[in-house]
């Protein structure tokens, strides 16, 4: 701040002095830390991913198992204390006759406790895929977790929604950098052309940017995906749900990219690398690439966001990943009937990782934005 | 020379003391004027002198009250001294003033005008000259939208601007650097200021343009009778422009003095060092010339003890580096901050 | 000036180039062809088409000739207002969308100039007073209307109306007035259930704006020349509202040539929440039933009305930038 105020040869020239001994990198890192809000967006970020990582081991139920017998039960909370004492337990879930409708209602029995125990063994799966296991963070004794826990409710067929949430957070998130790596990648392709080459090829690849920005996405990615057939297979549908988002998602990337080429062009240290003889590889490589990579990272993070909540709108209507996949979007689908969520309002829950996961990019996105540009003001 | 000799001995127009304006900022607190004293005299021109960063700009700026937050000043006055007349006080404080107020609204522009550095970017690009020039006339003189549009084309006349009724109607990018500075002016100028303040009015032009852009200060000074307050880092423009001199170095007054005294008999190491390191026809050719040695200290740890002490070729150990020299007289119009004069 | 209209008058036709492009492609992409489909379906519904009606509709389209051909005949009837037949509904495609078209027109400018008249003052109040305790709440606000998606914010707000109120707060027109013609009344109707489909779906883009806004205008405070201005005599708050929010406004109104596909898009989805009569939930139906003329029209339609909308704003951006007035000159 003061040293725009203050016009300042003198103050730019003795800061630099302090800190002419940090790299690039160095750099940016103190001034991301000052950013409160971006450290608690990249610590909830990496949250998120230890989640995706981790979501077999902290899903105490299998996902699938579904039983109308237990459909739409509230969210059940884990008693910690037992007369006094350390001993975490649910109560037991009991069917019964209601005397006036005679429904059948399930009600919490205080007197029938279960004990939770942890890294208790539950369904079978592979950790990252390879590792067999069957350990998870909750368990119970005597009976099954599927029968027993429902931290967060559970949906019409009974599955259980906490369980759900962590293999839909695999998912969504997961397909979130797929589509930002692939939208990275036409971006960078064709940014990075349109930026170096200019003329006539970047007049074409502005144009069908502008014409691409200026469509209305939804109902085309609606009626992309719609086309997909319907005997695909989840991982089919998974690859070209990404490439249709990333389709039209690489626009903003690519007018970063070619933002930052020219501009870097026209800088000086450019121009003398040219002097001094470089080639142009070097140049791009070496002098280019390194002062704007973190310029790139940066509108990575803050393109994610917009990934997520694409694949999150398009399976909400039913037009992207189908059940059985589940997703972000695949879990809110439940919560379409706005009366079903009005008497089980745990179907709206699905809302709340979206939301962090937005606004945790967000945040993250934002520090390193202004990080990745450290000499500025 | 006649006519400045004999104002100099009226009452000074403006009357700094002891200013400080400092910077709160998230680093630490920068003390980019620290108190600094000066005379303006009425029509006089005052060069103000030194290397960026020393604080003449924050000082031209806490005079006229627009100085940017985290900036605020701290401590010391700004008299103004003006005819009284219905009921005006003949002397102003201009720090007591509401940095907003009408008052001070009123000083800006209408007695105290500013011409700065950036003749680019002063317009603003989506209005035309003649709009900001119109706006400025008739904030502080209550005429016509017409008339005050006269007067603004009368003014571009005034500074050569050719066609000057055309270009009222333009935006600044299509003038040139030069014809924006002119236009500058022009502005500064259409409220008869008593008091011009050109903050580097010609470091951003070509040299044939600065020669012409201070030819015009200086003939509009002959014929409004103004006083102009010359802040540059360009010692050629002071030598040719300025009566008297401030030379600042670190927030601080060095020395000040007539600007004989200043060129042919500089007393602070830091003004000579200054002027020895002004190439001239008499140089030796191919011969390095002699620059300050070190660098301007950081503002943040500002040295103890003279701020020119790890740079000055005349240090005295344990005296310049623990006391902070005050502005003293050295001759009979000149003054320096040096502690080889102090108690001599 | 001349040119620069020209120049985004060429690009506004590139673009529903484009889109018809994307539309056909759409039509085209499921297997089998459409007459074949609309054959089968008539049969479903009683109806047999003859060998002679199916033919002539096969000349109609082209379908025995190249692709380039059956893109250039679609266009053609498109151009003449006839875009074909729903398969579901057995009538023509613009029957059913009908007044759709202009719902979804009038839902997406509302929530435009919602995004305008909110975004605008705050932004500006955000800039002037930075690090003021309002820019923190309106910069709280703008990341949370920036991180719900609008058709999540729209069933949170549909949950709320239902517990709190105990009122179905979806919908455009009252029931009394949902299959009446056109009349003042209806009109006023109208007008009261669009603040709400307004606020939900410009949220997100006031908050970007709000975040535009306020970055573009910090920027143009340390500008000289505002200082320039002030040392003019102007007051701080005359000086701040004439120049820099002025030039301010110029990337402002730049982006709602984006500002308004992005809100036509997000208006599809949170039709179907709010149950909002736009084309949004006919599109969705449609595109599951595989009914692909009136799902390709749709999209077609509704990147023709962006283009206009985009058109429109460019050259309110003329209006406001005189540098753009004078290229060319």
């Amino acid at each position: 701040m003061a040293e725009a105020v203050v016009t300042g040869g003198a103050f730019t020239t003795a800061a630099e002095e302090r800190i002419s001994v940090a790299t690039q990198w160095q750099l940016m890192w103190w001034r991301f830390r000052k950013h409160r809000l971006a450290l608690v967006g990249g610590i909830v970020v990496i949250i998120f991913y230890l989640v995706v990582i981790g979501a077999d081991f902290l899903a105490y139920s299998d996902p699938h198992a579904s039983e109308a017998q237990r459909g739409l039960l509230p969210p059940q909370f884990i008693q910690f204390f037992d007369e006094g004492r350390f001993r975490p337990h649910v109560y037991a879930i009991k069917g019964k006759r209601d005397p006036v409708t005679f429904k059948r209602v399930y009600v919490a029995d205080p007197e029938d406790k279960i004990p939770i125990r942890f890294f208790a063994s539950g369904f079978e799966y592979r950790f990252l895929g390879i590792i067999p296991s069957n350990v998870h963070l909750l368990g119970v004794e005597g009976t099954t977790a599927e029968e027993s826990i429902f931290l967060l409710g559970t949906d019409t067929q009974g599955r259980d929604l906490f369980s759900r949430l962590m293999y839909g957070t695999r998912i969504s998130l997961t397909i979130g950098l797929a589509s930002v790596a692939l939208s990275l990648f036409l971006g960078i392709l064709l940014g990075g052309l349109s930026g170096f080459y200019g003329g006539a090829v970047d007049t074409v690849i502005q144009r069908i940017v502008e014409v691409l920005r200026s469509i209305p996405t939804i109902p085309l990615w609606m009626g992309l995906a719609a086309a997909l057939p319907r005997e695909w297979s989840i991982i089919q549908v998974y690859f070209a749900i990404t490439i249709i988002i990333s389709l039209i998602g690489w626009t903003e990337l690519a007018r970063v990219v070619r933002g930052k080429f020219l501009a870097l062009r026209e800088e000086d240290f450019v121009m003398a690398a040219e002097l001094a003889g470089c080639g142009r590889m070097r140049i791009i490589f070496v002098h280019m690439v390194p002062s704007f990579l973190s310029h790139i990272i940066a509108a990575t993070t803050l393109a994610l966001p917009a990934m997520i909540i694409s694949e999150t709108s398009l399976s909400f209507l039913g037009l992207g990943l189908r059940p059985p996949a589940i997703s972000w979007g695949v879990l809110l689908q439940q919560a379409q009937n706005i009366q079903a969520v009005a008497i089980s309002s745990w179907l709206l829950l699905p809302v709340v990782p979206v939301v962090v996961a937005v606004l945790a990019f967000n945040f993250l996105g934002d520090g390193l934005r202004d990080a990745a540009d450290p000499y500025g003001i | 020379m006649q006519t400045t000799l004999t104002q100099n001995r009226q009452a000074p127009l403006l009357s700094v003391r002891n200013l400080k304006t400092h910077f709160f900022t998230d680093e630490g607190l920068v003390k980019a004027v620290d108190g600094i004293s000066f005379d303006v005299r009425p029509g006089e021109t005052l060069g103000i002198v030194g290397e960026s960063g020393c604080g003449k700009s924050v000082a031209a700026r806490s005079i006229l009250g627009i100085v940017e937050r985290p900036g605020r000043i701290v401590e010391g006055e700004i008299l103004l001294r003006r005819e009284p007349q219905n009921g005006r006080a003949a002397e102003i404080d201009l720090t007591r003033l509401d940095p907003d107020g009408r008052e001070m609204r009123y000083i800006r522009g209408g007695e105290i005008a500013l011409v700065f550095q950036e003749p680019m970017t002063s317009f603003s690009p989506v209005h035309t000259i003649g709009n900001q020039m119109v706006e400025a006339i008739r904030l502080h003189r209550k005429v016509s939208p017409r008339a005050a549009r006269e007067r603004a084309i009368e003014m571009l006349r005034k500074v050569g601007i050719s066609r000057a009724e055309h270009r009222v109607d333009e935006y600044s990018y299509q003038l040139s650097g030069g014809l924006r500075q002119r236009a500058m002016i022009a502005t500064a100028l259409s409220c008869d200021p008593r008091l011009l303040i050109a903050d580097e009015p010609t470091t951003a032009l070509d040299v044939t343009t600065q020669a012409q852009i201070l030819d015009l200060i200086r003939s509009l000074q002959a014929q409004n009778g103004m006083a102009v307050m010359l802040i540059t880092h360009n010692l050629g423009v002071v030598a040719e422009m300025a009566d008297r001199v401030v030379v600042m170095y670190l927030g601080r007054v060095a020395e000040r003095g007539t600007v004989d005294d200043i060129f042919h008999n500089p007393r602070h190491p830091y003004t000579q060092a200054l002027l020895r390191s002004i190439p001239s026809v008499e140089s030796t050719p191919r011969v390095k010339l002699p620059t300050i040695t070190g660098s301007i200290p950081h503002p943040y740890n500002r040295p103890r003890g003279c701020p020119f002490h790890p740079r000055c070729p005349s240090f005295i150990p344990s005296r310049c580096d623990q006391t902070e020299p005050a502005l003293g007289p050295v001759g009979p119009n000149q003054e320096a901050s040096c502690l080889l004069y102090e108690g001599a | 000036m001349l040119s620069y209209i020209v120049r985004r008058l060429l690009l506004s036709v590139l673009t529903v180039w484009a889109v018809s492009m994307l539309s056909f492609a759409i039509i085209q992409l499921p297997p089998g062809d459409y007459v074949s489909a609309y054959i089968a379906q008539m049969q479903a519904m009683g109806t047999l088409l003859s060998e002679q009606e199916a033919a002539n509709l096969r000349i109609l389209y082209g379908l025995d000739q190249p692709v380039y051909v059956q893109y250039l005949k679609w266009v053609g009837l498109a151009v003449q207002g006839n875009f074909g037949m729903s398969m579901e509904w057995g009538r023509p495609v613009l029957d059913v969308i009908g007044d759709r078209i202009w719902l979804t027109l009038m839902v997406s400018l509302s929530a435009v100039v919602f995004t305008w008249i909110v975004a605008l003052p705050i932004g500006i109040y955000s800039a002037i007073r930075q690090y003021s305790l309002g820019d923190y709440v309106f910069t709280f606000i703008g990341f949370i209307g920036l991180a719900v998606p609008s058709f999540m914010l729209a069933l949170v707000l549909m949950y709320l109306g239902f517990v709190l109120l105990d009122a179905n707060i979806g919908g455009l027109f009252s029931v009394e007035y949902a299959d009446a013609a056109w009349s003042l009344d209806k009109l006023w109707d109208l007008m009261q259930h669009l603040p709400l489909p307004a606020l939900i779906l410009g949220l997100a883009g006031t908050a970007q704006m709000i975040r535009i806004m306020r970055a573009n205008l910090l920027d143009e405070l340390r500008k000289p020349y505002v200082v320039a201005a002030r040392a003019r005599g102007l007051s701080h708050t005359r000086s701040v509202l004439k120049y820099p929010v002025r030039v301010a406004l110029n990337p402002f109104a730049s982006t709602i040539g984006y500002l308004f596909p992005y809100i036509v898009s997000g208006s599809i989805i949170v039709s179907l929440v709010l149950s909002l009569p736009t084309v949004g939930p006919v599109l969705l139906k449609a595109l599951i039933a595989q009914d692909m003329f009136l799902a390709g029209t749709i999209v077609l339609l509704l990147g023709v009305m962006t283009v206009i909308g985009t058109f429109v704003s460019d050259l309110l951006l003329m209006w406001i930038d005189p540098r753009i007035r004078m290229e060319g000159r």
